[in-house]
């Protein structure tokens, strides 16, 4: 098995009870695990199903460990790895505030565009960036944005899914 | 199908009585207050449920543990909010540890109040979310029935353990509906019990080529039920291979039986753990691969295949990796074990066999549990097998507590059936043993129950006794005394040059005196020639009795795999303790 160290994006959906999250977090926070980001969401408002996902670092197996100990918890209805290398399609989006004038204002601008940006607030003096797009992509816009007056950043976290017809 | 209004409070007593609950462990306080009323008024009923008023919330904890432990059934306990549930918190990790089943309900502040840093108010869910299987604060009176439901149902099926239903006091008062259990169905909690048939043939395959094959057998036997012993039993004797045992699998297979080696691990014996290094294919069934049992994980048992049998996914490869792993109950798996085997006429590699029997045979010659034994001083094992030898006719339930004596009982008592042998194993609680002894011998009011104790842990529970007192529960405590911590003691003179820190227990009380004071029969031995004679008086005795065993102060327990170290790198007698234990060793515990 694999003994490099990278980041996998892990799926898990469970029941949408009272306490659920914190059972997901304090196991891996109470095993040792570091977690990148994580977003939930309920997906099923019929059945109360809701949907982490978890970014987390570690090796293959580390990461495999993780995942079977997760769908020890009793409200963890699947657990599985949909890392964008195993199949899996990741996105994320960001607000991005830029404060500057003249020239930079102008290029940043023109930067949004190329990364299909939309501006949804504007001022004189600064301008907030929607984005959406693949952690990389917007990791990239974030650094371009530095020299341009980067001022802020929110970012929702990956939210991840499996390609093609197969089903988690 | 029952659909009736009643109060929170009664619903609790309903649910006890619909899961067939008659014993509970319990101690009353201002936020379970309700349920203890509806206990007094059922007092007058044909059937009350019997209500053990222990003496601190662990000892409910540790006894509703013996209850399970030795019965096979779901422990129930009943604790108030706040200081009620963090004593609670050392049974029931204990019991996650061990994976056994108990339902702990928990009274709280009424829910207006919660989060305000009410009298005797805590957070009783994020507080036990690590050490139970799954928790839930009641919040609505109208969920109460479906989650006590659950509750019973989370607890026994699949991997066992402990659960716990935190009810605020003004959700006892009000008055819902009462769902019946027949009706309730948890929404997505199913354990798959029976393991793929294919890989079930793989394994079969495995184990007609072993040459040096070996079972190692856990927990996961006797928490899987009877009908697992009987075909473990049954498969063990079919291909005629060595089996060991963990410390918590004790029981599942005669200890007197030829084809038993002895338990294995950090204490076990140098067959077993010989056996387990050199073995070809190791059939793992209901063990977990703990630390204790592989020494050094690198050189564990390098030139084997494995099997692995257990309802916990988890458990699968998370040490260990394994060759086949048949995830299910150990019954269900052994059950399309056997008759794949008898069906496909698979069979046993006879010859190999043999001589794999004769090595076994050599290892055995070294004789690990031997000691030097002594006319003037008790030594500690041999005050173990004269309680053994005395008591071995009747059916004789055994709880301890942790430590040297511990590990001597699991060494020089023998069982030959399930749920006898009552010890915490993962957890390593000292005070276990006299509330668990007080839970077996409630769930079996007319056997022998001994607590083999040390004298120091015994201290750690010891308000029990008043509990043995009161129910009028005859349970034998048997402390194995050598004023140290022994186990401590012992790590600090092979790790720690002798630098006995804090070990030592200056003014211990008066065990006899002790024994009195709570209305109990104390008897002090000092002599070996006396021993037998006492332990007759204390097994007559019909009542609690603390039996004082005075014995050697500097025994050590051998053999013993010294952290860090491989299996075949195990320690016989003090005279071998040569080699420094590295760093590396002694950061590990």
């Amino acid at each position: 098995m694999s003994e490099i160290v990278s980041k996998h994006t892990v799926s898990v959906l469970v029941d949408n009870e009272p306490g659920v999250l914190a059972r997901v977090i304090g196991l891996i926070s109470g095993r040792g695990y570091n977690i990148d980001s994580l977003t939930v969401a309920e997906v099923d408002a019929e059945k109360h199903i809701s949907r982490i996902t978890i970014v987390a670092p570690g090796t293959e197996q580390t990461v495999n460990k993780m995942i079977s100990q997760l769908q020890r918890i009793v409200p963890v209805k699947r657990a599985a790895n949909v890392t964008f290398e195993k199949q899996g399609i990741e996105r994320e989006m960001a607000l991005v505030k830029i404060v500057s004038t003249g020239e930079k204002r102008v290029e940043s601008m023109r930067l949004s565009d190329v990364f299909r940006a939309r501006v949804i607030d504007t001022t004189h003096d600064s301008f907030v960036f929607e984005l959406n797009g693949s952690p990389r992509k917007i990791d990239a816009f974030i650094d371009l944005m530095k020299p341009l007056g980067l001022s802020e950043v929110s970012r929702t976290g990956v939210v991840a899914i499996a390609r093609g017809t197969e089903k988690m | 199908m029952v659909n009736i209004q009643m109060t929170g409070a009664q619903m609790v007593l309903k649910a006890f009585e619909d899961h067939q609950v008659d014993t509970i462990f319990g101690y009353p306080g201002g936020a379970v207050l309700p349920i203890y009323d509806e206990l007094a008024k059922e007092r007058d009923t044909n059937q009350p449920i019997r209500h053990y008023l222990v003496r601190h919330e662990q000892g409910a904890s540790h006894s509703a543990e013996g209850y399970a432990r030795s019965s096979g059934k779901v422990g129930v306990m009943l604790v108030t909010s706040g200081p009620g549930v963090t004593n609670a918190v050392t049974g029931l990790t204990d019991a996650m540890m061990d994976s056994i089943p108990i339902v702990c309900i928990s009274g709280q502040v009424p829910t207006h109040l919660i989060g305000t840093d009410a009298f005797q108010e805590c957070d009783a869910v994020g507080i036990t979310r690590p050490c139970t299987k799954h928790n839930w604060l009641v919040k609505d009176i109208n969920d109460l029935s479906r989650i006590l439901h659950e509750a019973f149902y989370v607890a026994s099926s699949g991997r066992p353990g402990p659960v716990l239903v935190d009810i605020p006091k003004d959700i006892q008062f009000q008055t819902g509906t009462y769902i019946g259990p027949e009706t309730v169905k948890h929404k997505s909690y199913r354990p798959k019990l029976k393991a793929n048939i294919d890989q079930i043939d793989d394994a079969l395959k495995l184990i007609a080529d072993a040459e040096k094959p070996i079972f190692y057998t856990g927990g996961g036997v006797i928490n899987s039920g009877n009908a697992a012993v009987q075909l473990l039993r049954e498969f063990v004797r079919l291909t005629g291979f060595p089996i060991t045992s963990t410390l918590q699998g004790l029981g599942a297979y005669p200890g007197d039986d030829s084809q038993f080696i002895g338990m294995l691990g950090m204490h076990g014996t140098y067959e077993a753990n010989m056996a387990m290094n050199e073995c070809d294919l190791m059939i793992n069934i209901g063990a977990r691969f703990d630390d204790r049992i592989t020494g050094k994980i690198d050189e564990f048992s390098p030139n084997s295949k494995k099997i692995h049998i257990d309802i916990d996914p988890s458990s699968i490869n998370k040490i260990v990796k394994v060759d086949v792993p048949l995830i299910g109950d150990v019954a269900h798996v052994l059950e399309d074990s056997i008759k794949l085997w008898k069906s496909k006429v698979y069979k046993i590699n006879k010859s190999p066999l043999k001589e794999w029997w004769k090595t076994i045979d050599k290892w055995k010659e070294k004789d690990s549990l031997k000691y030097a034994s002594d006319k003037n001083i008790i030594k500690p094992q041999h005050a173990i097998q004269r309680l053994y030898e005395l008591t071995k006719d009747k059916d004789v339930f055994v709880t301890t507590e942790v430590g040297q004596h511990q590990m001597w009982a699991a060494q020089y008592y023998k069982f030959s059936k399930p749920n006898r042998w009552i010890t915490s194993g993962g957890l390593g609680t000292m005070g276990f043993g006299l509330p668990a002894a007080i839970g077996a011998q409630v769930a079996h009011p007319d056997k022998l129950v001994i607590d083999i104790a040390g004298e120091a842990s015994i201290l750690m529970c010891i308000q029990e006794m008043s509990t043995a007192i009161q129910h009028k529960l005859p349970v034998k405590i048997f402390i194995i005394n050598n004023q140290y911590m022994g186990m401590v003691r012992q790590w600090q003179e092979l790790l720690h040059d002798k630098r006995y820190s804090h070990s030592y227990t200056d003014a211990l009380p008066d065990f006899v005196k002790l024994a009195e004071a709570y209305g109990a029969k104390g008897i002090r031995v000092q002599k070996p020639n006396e021993l037998d004679k006492a332990i007759n008086e204390m097994i007559e005795y019909d009542g609690p009795v603390i039996f004082d065993c005075v014995v050697e102060q500097n025994e050590n327990v051998f053999p013993m795999i010294p952290s860090g170290k491989a299996h075949n790198e195990m320690l016989l007698g003090d005279e071998t303790v040569k080699e420094e234990i590295s760093d590396e060793g002694k950061v590990l515990v």
